[in-house]
């Protein structure tokens, strides 16, 4: 076993674990929190795919702003400090039994499919700047990029839209 | 080196642990945590098959771009809605937002 | 390799030898090294904020016309030490109903946010991670600032704290995006995120190819550490003192730390990314030399920030969040443009050329920005409602209705 095994079981046992608090716990904001230590390992996760451009785009857009945003909703929306009560609606076991079909029928894909062990080449050091090329490139992907950028914008225009109180209502 | 079934079971795992968030959860909140989780699974498989199959190609990477922009859109338009509901009802929690329910 | 032209590589060597002699395996070791250039950087920069401490509250005392501390050692030098003495004896309170672990990793978190800066910052020639996405890294560490702040104030249990955090969190989101649009002007100049590169390609100081963006990069920055005139997360007048209200002893020192640590260290950054980092005279053949000029120029910086603390009042939260919004970030966005369209026409002008015609850019832009303003501030005085007449003035004011103030409302 490498070092490099090693480091990923750490990561993977600290991502589960993490994410199973996520959607167990009944307090919102360490569920919150929890989150951003699944993102946070999930970060870990590309730096040993050699992608350090998505593991910072990671914590940039996940922990620094959807999670961040989540804590905030939080606690805008409460009016006490702690959630009371049983956090899972009573479909619960129905859910649990779904995910674990889920999870066990994924893994028998992923068995019954002649993977690699390990990655093929290097990861040429102009990566990032093949995407950035390649985002732009009329022959790439310019208009899936256009549309994510539409999509930004409507998203940014729609959420100012609907959480806008007006003054004299 | 790691194996690529490794990260790909560990994206299962991830995916299930959301699909539970998503199905089971009550405060909207935590159900949009649950769809985070399962597109950070997404995510995960995305450059996985790009670092072990095709590094020297940027399609993986250009999907999961829009994969992060996706969700980024999904939570701020999300969290906005569950403003505007917690303003109406009092509440995010998602059973109790049954107007439309006959 | 001598110690002198690669200080920090002969301890490496030195270092990897001796653990290698001991019968570690090599991948081992690289970890080993690394966890201990981690421990040693951090543990030196946290120790530098002793000096740190004494320097800003000298600096602030003279700008208010005392002496700043000057009964314990030369110069009060020592006056930091008798400050730690005194909050390490001090109990650490947890108050009731706080959420214990979170509100101790809270100035933790916040911290490791700060020190995890330093990670990229190129010392000297050849010393710091030299990562390909350094620029945009230092962006997502500033994140966890953020969120040990959030967490602090969230888990104190007190309405203040709570109001600190949010007023954070606000401010910390909005000043993000003009950081990060400054910080792309000198990463579009250098052609690399990667710090080490945008050092080696300052031929000339990008202060004087982007003044603007180095003005607006500083306030979003100065913005984001939550340090005067933006401090409106600690305002000791509306929320007595913010997200760290509750803390007290050790926990709090940390929060003090992280604090000081911080504004110097945007200070250090601001000086690798636009004051030519380790560069001067002699910083190639002897990198210490290096380590004194990056020094000289974070001070310089860091200098800036006391003064603006000493000098300028706090602002308000509506004229913060439209200074973001509504000038910082649309200024920056059209300086980017600017600065990318005019950098393919000026591509082959050398260092000089490039630099000279970005400055003329600068300035034409500033002196447009500088017309609008003062067109606005017109067109704001305008709408102003007069209360003495030209030609008047001066005047006593018009006496007061004998009315309550309410009908005076109802009435108009």
């Amino acid at each position: 076993m490498t070092a490099m095994q090693i480091v990923f079981l750490l990561t993977a046992v600290v991502a589960l674990f993490s994410a199973f608090r996520v959607v167990t716990t009944p307090n919102m904001v360490h569920a919150a929190l929890w989150l951003i230590v699944t993102l946070s390992s999930v970060a870990v996760l590309y730096v040993l795919l050699s992608a350090s451009f998505f593991a910072v785009v990671q914590i940039v857009v996940y922990v620094g702003a959807i999670a961040i945003l989540m804590m905030f909703v939080v606690m805008l929306t409460r009016r006490e400090m702690r959630d009371r009560g049983p956090q899972l609606g009573k479909q619960w076991p129905w859910a649990a039994v779904l995910a674990v079909l889920a999870f066990g029928g994924l893994t028998w894909l992923v068995r019954s499919a002649a993977l690699p062990a390990s990655p093929v080449g290097e990861v040429p050091a102009t990566s990032v700047a093949d995407l950035g090329a390649a985002l732009v490139n009329p022959g790439g992907f310019v208009i899936p990029f256009e549309i994510a950028s539409v999509l930004l914008l409507a998203a940014l225009i729609g959420a100012v839209y609907v959480a806008w109180t007006r003054r004299n209502s | 080196m790691i194996p690529l079934d490794w990260y790909l079971i560990l994206a299962a795992a991830l995916f299930a642990l959301g699909l539970f968030g998503v199905l089971a959860r009550k405060n909207a909140v935590a159900i949009l945590m649950g769809v985070e989780l399962m597109l950070n699974a997404v995510n995960i498989n995305l450059l996985a098959f790009w670092r072990y199959r095709a590094p020297d190609q940027p399609v993986g990477m250009a999907f999961a771009v829009i994969v992060f922009a996706v969700a980024a859109a999904e939570v701020a338009v999300g969290l906005a809605l569950f403003i505007a509901v917690y303003r109406r009802f009092n509440s995010v929690a998602a059973d109790e937002i049954n107007l439309l329910k006959w | 390799m001598g110690i002198l032209s690669q200080p920090v590589g002969a301890i490496a060597e030195w270092l990897r030898n001796l653990l290698l002699g001991w019968g570690l395996s090599p991948g081992l070791t690289t970890v080993l090294l690394y966890l201990i250039g981690a421990g040693v950087l951090a543990t030196l920069v946290q120790t530098w904020v002793i000096f740190l401490i004494w320097y800003e509250r000298k600096i602030i005392g003279r700008f208010q016309d005392r002496l700043g501390p000057n009964r314990v050692g030369p110069y009060g030098l020592l006056q930091p030490f008798a400050d730690f003495i005194k909050i390490m004896t001090k109990e650490v309170i947890i108050p009731e109903g706080a959420d214990k672990p979170i509100y101790i990793l809270g100035p933790i978190v916040m911290d490791a946010g700060v020190l995890m800066l330093w990670a990229v910052i190129p010392l000297m020639p050849m010393v710091g991670m030299d990562i390909n996405v350094a620029a945009l890294y230092t962006i997502a560490v500033g994140a966890f600032a953020t969120l040990g702040i959030l967490m602090s104030g969230w888990a104190s249990n007190n309405k203040f704290a709570l109001v600190s955090a949010i007023r954070t969190v606000a401010q910390m989101i909005s000043y993000e995006v003009p950081t990060v649009l400054a910080l792309l002007v000198p990463v579009l100049l250098a052609g690399t995120m990667s710090l080490q590169g945008i050092v080696e390609a300052q031929h000339v100081w990008y202060i004087v190819a982007a003044p603007l963006a180095f003005l607006i990069y500083f306030i979003s920055s100065v913005a984001e550490v939550g340090r005067t005139p933006f401090d409106l997360l600690e305002a000791e007048s509306e929320i007595v003192a913010g997200f760290h209200i509750e803390y007290s002893g050790m926990v709090f020192a940390i929060f003090y730390v992280g604090d000081f640590l911080h504004a110097f260290t945007i200070g250090a950054l601001a000086a690798v990314l636009f004051l030519g980092g380790w560069r001067g005279p002699g910083a190639e053949a002897f990198p210490l030399l290096g380590l004194l000029y990056l020094w000289i120029k974070a001070f310089a910086v860091y200098f800036l920030v006391v003064w603006a603390r000493g000098s300028l009042p706090r602002v308000r939260i509506d004229q913060m969040m439209n200074f973001s919004w509504k000038f910082l970030t649309p200024l920056a966005l059209v300086l980017l443009v600017l600065t990318a369209v005019l950098d393919y026409f000026v591509a082959g002008w050398g260092a000089w050329g490039q630099a000279l015609s970005h400055l003329v850019m600068n300035l034409v832009v500033g002196w447009l920005v500088l017309r609008y303003l003062q067109a606005w501030e017109k067109a704001r005085a305008a709408r102003r409602p007069v209360v003495a007449q030209p030609g008047q003035y001066p005047v006593a004011r018009p006496p007061r209705p004998a009315v309550a103030e309410t009908s005076t409302e109802a009435a108009s």
